[in-house]
This record gives structure tokens, sequence and C-alpha cells, in this order.
């Protein structure tokens, strides 16, 4: 890693966001190079794949007008670093981490690897202090805690900048008012959303406890694969250095997926399912990762990517690896969305992992892990009569299947459909639940214990 | 024996002037020394595997060879610890290197200060087979024998005295059948990829106990079994895997975390030391090795570790201990495989895994069973193997899946629809199978009661038959049902909501004793018995259902053991006069 910077014109080979530069015996894997075209612009590059005689680059700001003859391409001797600072909350970057905001450079602060280092898990911390979002669906069924990883499953056209910004907004520990940031890392997203987060956090005031990376849907493919890692480095800074709980939103995974696959094609790689290379996993793995608390420090890491699934299908490989990295997913429905349902969340198919150590007595309230059990019970059972109505009717359902029934479309539109207006806390959501659980006799009530029924059932509070 | 770094791709890295390496050698690779194995040769060139990131690596580095396969340190003092996948103890680097994991760490896996009390068994004189017992010391509550190594033979020369020694201390010394001297330590290594010989497979024994009655009581593990536990994301493989290594009834725990979360580990390491081992009341971290590869770890590390777990599982098992291994998840292990695969640009099988996907799977099974060990005591032993498999979009026609399947013995099929309506654990009873109630039969029979076997069928049977219903039902509604199948489908939802519906996280229901088990599927049979004398006596199967004796049968998880059966025998009371009189129940 000692070896010092050399300068080379050697470009034998150009092939999609891929060189080959031949004659340099001593590239490190990793290694940042500096990439001068021939009418002068500067890009930047990362050695892939080294060999005696042969290093293989990908260009992060593409390959075209790059030459055989004239470029010249130098080794750094490093691998690919940014400068962190306090100043860099408020700031806006591009994907690669240039300013956009007209600020200037960052004043020289700590120089950290993007790539990051695994935490030793023994010194990981478990998640266990809950985050109220003010959305039922969230706080009350699917808990999200401080140090989590939790995606948002979308699909195009559904509200998921608009939940992920609400959440940005209304996020509040319970009992706690200790320093928080957020870190917006965006790949390939369109101006209009880029735009739409910019407006978002400059009326809250949000801006000025954010740092923004944004490579829009124009800007170079291959610097996706980049943008998170400098959102996560920054990140980390600031938990780790400076004890600030930081929220990460990360949006689109599923273009990030697509640059690597872009990279994984230039290289004849045998592809894993649907062209995506086969080290997919591993590869979301250390951006998913990076979210968690450490033993000893104050600050946490708490991960929101939006994966958009193509065509709403869940078993995509991009949903489908990412679902088996993180704590569990939030899952918007096409169907409710249609039905003017905001937010459109499908509670069936989400989940949080890290849900039963983040609630229960003393942190939320000791009914909140079995009126979750229960809500999903019912609407299991009442979405089920739904489709079975569908076919042969209601005449022969029975009154306790009829209060199934019921009980699902007021859920969806009561407790679900809270609207866009302010949130609920975690009291109220608890106290909606009962409000519907009320429409069921105590001994349909089977997943919650007779003792917390008595306590809780009416809607009143501890 | 050095060669030179001549192309670094990922964690495949070639070297040239290696003539003379082995296959599956160790190497310590570049400048920072990075652990790395060969698994491939070429004339002189060599492709190493590096277990650790190769970030910086450049070619004309060194690579030195250590002229030994990849292997693990057994000995006293593995309970307790926490390795990644090339048994690196993790809680060590933590101390020494602080929080985040640093390139190169190079730690020993047994602490080398530490003493344990020995006691003599074997006498100078004595012949020396391998297995045959030199003495022991107390690991925990463990009495951990200290065997003869497998390849030493001949007779014992001496024997320490009773005494404090270190893991490296010689503590006997063996003549060998030719001659030498061979010294004996409580260390010893053993290649992970080579099975741990045994005197013979015996046929399977008694029920692997997990308190969880869906496993113990429908699809029941033996002992030395092999249990595959494939299902979507969000459908509570961990969970199942963590329950196991809580409350199965094991001596010893090996958990192998390959490729899986970070945050699950923590976890584990939060929750075992302060829980109770069921069997003996001692902290459960004491009868765990844990080894965590999460799945920002190097990859071909994580291809090591269930190699590493299954090594330290037949290590404790060769003493006559019971061990279970969990791996979670296997996947992400035949992943890694296909990675490498990858990068050695081998022709691809299915879905891109390398074509010998299942004769690995095939042979890391193998390594499970009913044994009896080596040596003149002629113990038996056994290692349980309950690999989590995570098929992708939930399917499980895939590969990993398949070859499983092909070699396990009981198949626990985790449902996505099960889990969403919280039904956990959601094991699907239509799907999943076990190949060993005959076997597990002659137990309860012998241990708990005698209708184990025909309450399990019966119960299973009106399970089936409810799904056949709800064909039915889809079509034409439920009204039309004659009432002996409405009672067939009223029984069916007791046994999923009171019997198959477990709540880990339950303080009581968490772990569900066997005699609990009998007791419960006892209650919820003679319901169905007798309303069916009763349904075919005339009465409606909704007035059965709203008999206050039903009531009883809901929510039976969460009574405490010790309680249960005294709220056993007054419900089957009330039960019987329920149902003789129907008008005049008393509540």
């Amino acid at each position: 890693m000692t070896s010092p910077a050399r300068e080379y014109t050697s470009v034998v080979r150009v092939a999609g966001p891929l060189m080959a530069v031949s004659g340099v015996g001593d590239a490190t894997y990793g290694e940042v190079v500096e990439i001068r075209l021939p009418d002068g612009e500067k890009r930047m590059g990362e050695v892939l794949e080294s060999r005696s005689d042969l290093a293989i680059v990908q260009v992060f700001g593409g390959t075209q007008a790059l030459d055989t003859e004239i470029t010249s391409v130098r080794f750094t001797g490093y691998p690919m670093r940014m400068v962190v600072s306090p100043d860099i909350i408020g700031r806006v970057f591009d994907g690669s981490g240039a300013p956009t905001d007209g600020g200037g450079p960052v004043i020289p602060g700590t120089v950290m690897d993007i790539a990051g280092s695994a935490v030793n898990p023994t010194a990981r911390a478990y998640p266990e202090d809950c985050i109220e979002t003010g959305i039922s669906a969230i706080d009350g069924m699917n808990t999200l805690v401080r140090g989590q990883k939790l995606p948002i499953f979308s699909g195009a056209g559904l509200p998921h900048s608009m939940l992920a910004a609400q959440i940005a907004r209304q996020a509040r520990v319970l009992r706690d008012h200790e320093e928080f940031a957020i870190v917006f890392g965006a790949m390939g997203i369109t101006n209009e959303d880029a735009q739409f987060f910019l407006d978002e956090f400059g009326d809250t005031g949000a801006l000025e406890h954010a740092v923004l990376f944004i490579n829009r849907a124009d800007d170079p493919a291959i610097e996706r694969i980049i943008t998170p890692r400098l959102a996560l480095t920054t990140a980390e800074y600031l938990a780790f250095d400076r004890g600030m709980h930081v929220l990460v939103i990360l949006q689109d995974i599923t273009s990030y997926c697509e640059a690597l696959r872009e990279v994984s094609a230039a290289r004849d790689e045998v592809p894993a399912r649907r062209g995506y290379p086969g080290y997919m996993y591993t590869d979301l793995a250390s951006i998913f990762e990076r979210a968690g608390r450490i033993y000893g420090r104050d600050g946490s890491i708490t991960q929101l990517p939006i994966i958009s699934m193509p065509d709403d299908d869940i078993t995509h490989p991009v949903p489908d690896l990412t679902g088996y990295i993180t704590e569990g997913q939030i899952v918007l429905s096409r169907d409710l969305h249609r039905r003017g349902i905001y937010p459109p969340i499908d509670v069936l198919p989400s989940l949080s992992r890290l849900m039963a150590g983040g609630i229960g007595e003393n942190k939320t309230r000791k009914d909140h892990g079995a009126v979750s059990d229960q809500l999903y019970a019912a609407y299991a059972k009442g979405r089920r009569l739904e489709s079975l109505v569908t076919v042969i009717g209601d005449e022969g359902l029975s009154e306790s299947d009829r209060r199934y029934l019921t009980f699902a479309t007021r859920f969806e539109r009561e407790y679900i459909g809270q609207g866009r207006a302010g949130g609920r806390t975690i009291t109220e959501s608890l106290d909606a639940a009962w409000d519907l659980l009320s429409l069921f006799p105590e001994e349909e009530l089977n997943r919650i214990p007779t003792d917390l029924i008595e306590t809780y059932r009416g809607g009143e509070s501890e | 024996m050095t060669g030179r770094i001549i192309r670094i791709a990922g964690p495949v890295v070639e070297a040239d002037r290696m003539r003379g390496a082995l296959m599956y050698e160790v190497v310590h690779v570049g400048g920072g020394a990075l652990i790395g194995e060969v698994i491939g040769l070429s004339e002189d060139v060599a492709t190493i595997q590096v277990y650790e990131d190769t970030t910086g690596l450049a070619p004309g580095e060194p690579v030195e060879r250590t002229g030994a396969p990849l292997s693990v340190e057994l000995g006293p003092g593995l309970l307790g610890m926490v390795y990644d996948g090339i048994q690196r103890p993790l809680q060590v680097i933590r101390e020494e290197m602080g929080v985040f994991i640093v390139r190169g760490a190079s730690f020993p896996a047994l602490d080398r200060k530490r003493t344990y009390i020995f006691t003599p068994e074997a006498a100078p004189g004595a012949a020396a087979t391998p297995g045959t017992v030199i003495g022991t010391v107390q690991e925990g509550r463990f009495t951990h024998s200290v065997l003869i190594p497998h390849g030493m033979e001949g007779t014992i020369a001496s024997v320490a005295g009773a005494g404090e020694y270190t893991v490296t201390e010689e503590i006997a010394t063996i003549l060998s059948t030719d001659g030498k001297e061979l010294p004996v330590t409580m260390l010893r290594r053993w290649p992970v990829r080579v099975t741990r010989p045994v005197a013979e497979k015996l046929k399977p024994g008694a029920p692997l106990i997990t308190g969880q009655r869906v496993i113990d009581s429908f699809f029941p593990i033996v002992k030395g079994g092999t249990a595959a536990v494939p299902g979507p994301f969000g459908a509570g493989k961990t969970v199942v895997q963590h329950q196991l290594a809580k409350w199965s009834d094991a001596d010893i725990i090996v958990y192998v975390g390959c490729g899986e979360r970070g945050n699950e580990l923590a976890d584990v390491l939060r929750q075992f030391p302060a829980l109770t081992d069921p069997k003996s009341g001692e902290p459960l971290m004491e009868r765990t090795v844990l080894i965590g590869n999460t799945s920002n770890m190097p990859v071909a590390a994580r291809e090591a570790s269930v190699y590493t777990g299954i090594t330290i599982a037949e290590y404790y098992r060769d003493m006559g201990y019971d061990v279970a291994l969990m791996a979670d998840s296997t996947s992400r292990w035949a992943e890694a495989m296909r990675e490498i695969s990858g990068r050695l640009e081998e022709m691809p099988g299915e879905h891109g895994y390398p074509a010998y996907l299942a004769s690995r799977l095939a042979c890391f099974y193998e390594r499970a069973g009913h044994v009896r060990v080596l040596g003149p005591s002629g113990k038996a032993g056994s290692v349980s193997v309950i690999g989590a498999v995570s098929p992708p979009g939930g399917d499980f026609s895939e590969p990993v899946t398949q070859n499983t399947l092909r070699v396990v013995r009981v198949f626990w099929a985790l449902d996505a629809d099960l889990a969403h309506e919280r039904h956990f654990p959601a094991v699907n009873w239509l799907t999943s199978y076990s190949l060993y109630p005959d076997a597990v039969e002659r137990w309860w029979n012998e241990h708990v009661g005698d209708q184990w076997g025909e309450m399990r069928r019966s119960m299973m049977a009106i399970l089936q038959k409810e799904s056949e219903l709800e064909e039915i039902v889809q079509l034409v509604g439920p009204d039309v049902l004659p009432e002996d199948d409405k009672l067939s489908l009223h029984i069916a939802e007791y046994i999923r909501e009171s019997f198959l519906v477990q709540y880990a996280f339950d303080p009581v229901d968490t772990f569900c004793a066997p005699d609990k088990q009998y007791m419960m599927m006892q209650l919820i049979t003679d319901y169905a018995c007798y309303g069916k004398a009763a349904v075919a006596g005339g009465m409606q199967v909704s007035v059965i259902a709203a008999l206050s004796v039903a009531k009883r049968l809901l929510r039976l998880g969460a009574i405490p053991d010790a309680d249960f059966r005294e709220y056993f025998e007054e419900t089957e009371r009330r039960m019987k006069d329920a149902f003789q009189n129907p008008g005049g129940e008393s509540t």
C-alpha cells in the first residue's frame, strides 16, 4: 500500500465501464486511479483485477471519450478514500463526493477508507431502542429500532419517497433528545425525486442535520457503486466518531445493483440469477451490515434503504437478497395505493426482526407484542375471507366470519390508512389497535394473554 | 517455500514459483501475511482463496507456504468461545485490536496461558490406541477427556501427574510401535476438511428433544440425525435455529452463523450467557461454541466456517457427548463456493453453482451421525446437524434446497403465508416430513406415554383433512359442509392455534417439555373424540364450540410446566362432564 503514485499511458483496451492498462506490474487490488482524458478532463477509477503485466480498472465517470493513445492513468497507491469533518453536515454532494451546493470542498478533517471495515460481531451492541416514526403500520406492528436496517420494498409509482421523507421528519426515540443526523445517498434517482428530497429537507429545516450524496438518473451509472459507500462512511464518522444517531436513506438499491451487474457483465463473469453477479449477496451485505451500534460508542446507524421491485416482484434478486440481509422489510402495496390508502403498507409480508427487543414493558407498552400478533392473525384471516367472498358471496358466512371481514376493512382504512398529516404516538397506535380488536369477543383474541385483555381492552391506556 | 503473486481478483489470488505446494495447503499471502488456502494447481502456478480482504495486495508480493492443510485447534477451552470462520477468537481480537476487524490478525484459538487441572487415568505401560483416555480435565461442567490422538499407536510411556497444565504442556509420552517417543499435549490440530474417524456408525437413537412441539411431536429429529430448515426470508429460520441451540437436549452446541447478520450473533451473545440450560441449570453459553462469519466478513472464510464448526463438533463427540450443530445458513456457504468457483472460471452447473455442490453438501451432512467412538471405552456419541437453507425467492426447487433434501432425513419447510399470519414456528405441517418417527415412537412409549404415535397420526390426519375441506369451502362455502366435517375444521383450528403455534419469546412457552406436549396432545385428541361422539348423537358443532371447557384448550402453551398436570386433569374432568351433560355445564 505504500507504493508511490505512478503514471501510465498504456491503456490497451476499453470495454463498457472497464479499461485495461498494460505494463503495470504493481497495481494494488482496490487502488484508486486518476484518469486524464485527451481533452484534459479527469475521472476516477478503481483497480478490479491486478496482474503482473496488466491492471483492469473500472472507471466511475464512465468510459466515453477515453482513448488508447493519449489517455493517461495515475495509480495513486491508495484505496478509495474521502475526507470527513464536522462541517460535512448540511452539505450536498454529487454521487462521487464532489460538492454541488457551491460551498467548496470539505475542510480537511479525517481521511477515511470508503470500503469501511467489518465490525467485529462480538463488539456489536444489540439494537433495542425503539424509534417512533409516527406511522402505525410501522410502530405498532413492525417497530423500527436504532441500529436496524429496515428497507422499504416498493415499486414504480408508489409513494416510497414520501414515506421515507415522512419517517426522516417524524422519527424520534422515546425519552431521548440526543444529537441526530440524516445521511441521504441517492443512486440513479430522477431529478424530480432529488428535488423533492432537497425541498422536503429544506422546508422542514432538516437540511441543517443532513448530508446528501446525489447521483441522478443521468449521471454515470458506475458512479453508483461508490455513492452508498460515501454515504455510509459519512454516517460511520458521524455515528462512531462524533456520537450522533444517524438515519441513512439509500435510494434506490435496484439502480445500484444494476451498476454492479454492468461491471460484472463487462468482465464476462458467470452470472447467477437474471444476470446479476454471484457475489451480489456479499456486496450488498458490505453496505447493509454497516448499520448498527457498537459497544462503548454513543452513536448508531439506522438504515432505511429503498428498493424498487421490478414488476412488483418480491422474488426478484434485488429485493430477495436484500431481505436475507436486512432485519425485516416494509412492503408497499399497489392495491392499497390504488384504493387511496396512505401509507400503503402491506403489513402481511412486512416484518421487523428487531421488534421483539425494542418493545414491551419499560420500553413501549406491555401489550405491544401480543396486540401486534393479534392484528396480524385477524387481518390475515380477514383477507382470506375476502378472497373467499369474491368466489362464493357472503351468504354462507358465520357471524364470526363477518366480524373478520369488517375488521379487515376498518383495519386498512383506519389503522393503516392514517393519512399524510402528522403521526401517531406509539400509545395512540396501540389504542387504535384495541379500538379495532374490540370488535371481537374475548375468546377470539387468542394471541393475547387474558390479563392483558383485561387491562387494555376498551382502549384505555396505562 | 516462497512464491510470488501474479494476479489478484477479489478473494482469489494466483501465485507462481509454487511448484510442490499441496492442494488445500494453508499459505500466508503478501506482506501482511493474510491467510489463504491453495485451491488449484497448474504447473508452478497456485490458485489461492484468501480468507481476508485482499485490498492493497500487489503482484510481486510474497506467498509463504506452511506445509499444512487448513486445521483447527482442539483442546479444552473451546466452549464459550466465539470464533470467525477460520477459528480466530473474535473476543480476543476485539480486546487486542478494537471494534473493527483488522486484516492479518493472528491469535491462537486456545488460550496458551490458561491452566486446567489434569487428572491422569491411563497408566504407563498400557496399550495406546487412538481414542484411549489418557486423563481428564474439567471444562466448566463437562469432563473433557484427553484422548490419544489419531495416528498414534504403541504403548503409553509416561503420564503426567495430577496437577495444573496449560494446553501446550506435555501430559504424556507415547512409545510408538516403531520405537519413537511421541509427546502428547492437550492441544492438537485437525484438518477441517477431513472427517474424524469413528469405530462404527450406529442406528439412530433417542430423539433430540427440542422443546418445540411441531418438531418433537410432529417432525422429530434424533440425536445424530440431519435436518434442513428451508424458508424464504422472514419465515423464521434463524429463530428456529436459535430455539434449537437454546433448548435442545444435546450436551454441546456448535452454532455456525455462516454469512448471516452481525446483529443475530450479537443477539446470541446477549441472550445465551443469561439463559440457563434446562438440562443442567448452567448458563447456556458454557455448552456452546459460536462460529460467526457474518455476511460482511470475507467470503472464503465463510466457506471454511461450516467445516470449522463440524470438526469441533466431532471432537466433543469423540469423548462420548451428544453434540448438535446448527448451520445458518448453508445457502451462504454454497454461494461462497459459487463465488470462488466463478472467480476460478470453472464451468458452472445449475444456477451458476459449481458442479460439485451436491457432493460437498452430501459430504458435510454425512459427518453427522450416531456413532461408537474410537478407543477402548466403546462409548456412543453423536453429532446432529441442522442446516438452514435460504432459497432465492422462497423457491424450493433451487439447487441448494434440492441437493440438501437428498441427504437429510428431516425437512422442516417454513412457509411465508404462515409467517405472515404470525403463525410461528412457521413449519408447514403438510409439506414437512421426518423419517425418524418410528425410531422416536419407542422412546415416547418408554419415557412419556404409549399413545404418542396414535395421537400424532390422528392429529396429522385431521390437518390433512382440513386442507382437503378448505378446497371445498373455497368453491361452495362453509355452510354446506356436514357437521362431522365442520368438526374436523374446528379441531384442526385447535391443533394449529393451541398446539402448533408456539411463542419463542414467551418465557414459559419457549420450551415445552415432552410430558407437557403429550398432555396437550391428549387434551386435543380427547376433545376431538368427545366431539365426534356428540356430533354422531346430533349435537351441532357450534354448540360444542360454545362450551366453556373448549376455551380451556386455548393458550395452553403459556401455562407453566409445574401447574400443567393439575390443569390437565381438571380440564379432562370438565370435558367429561360437559359432554355427558351439555345443558348443565358448570363454568
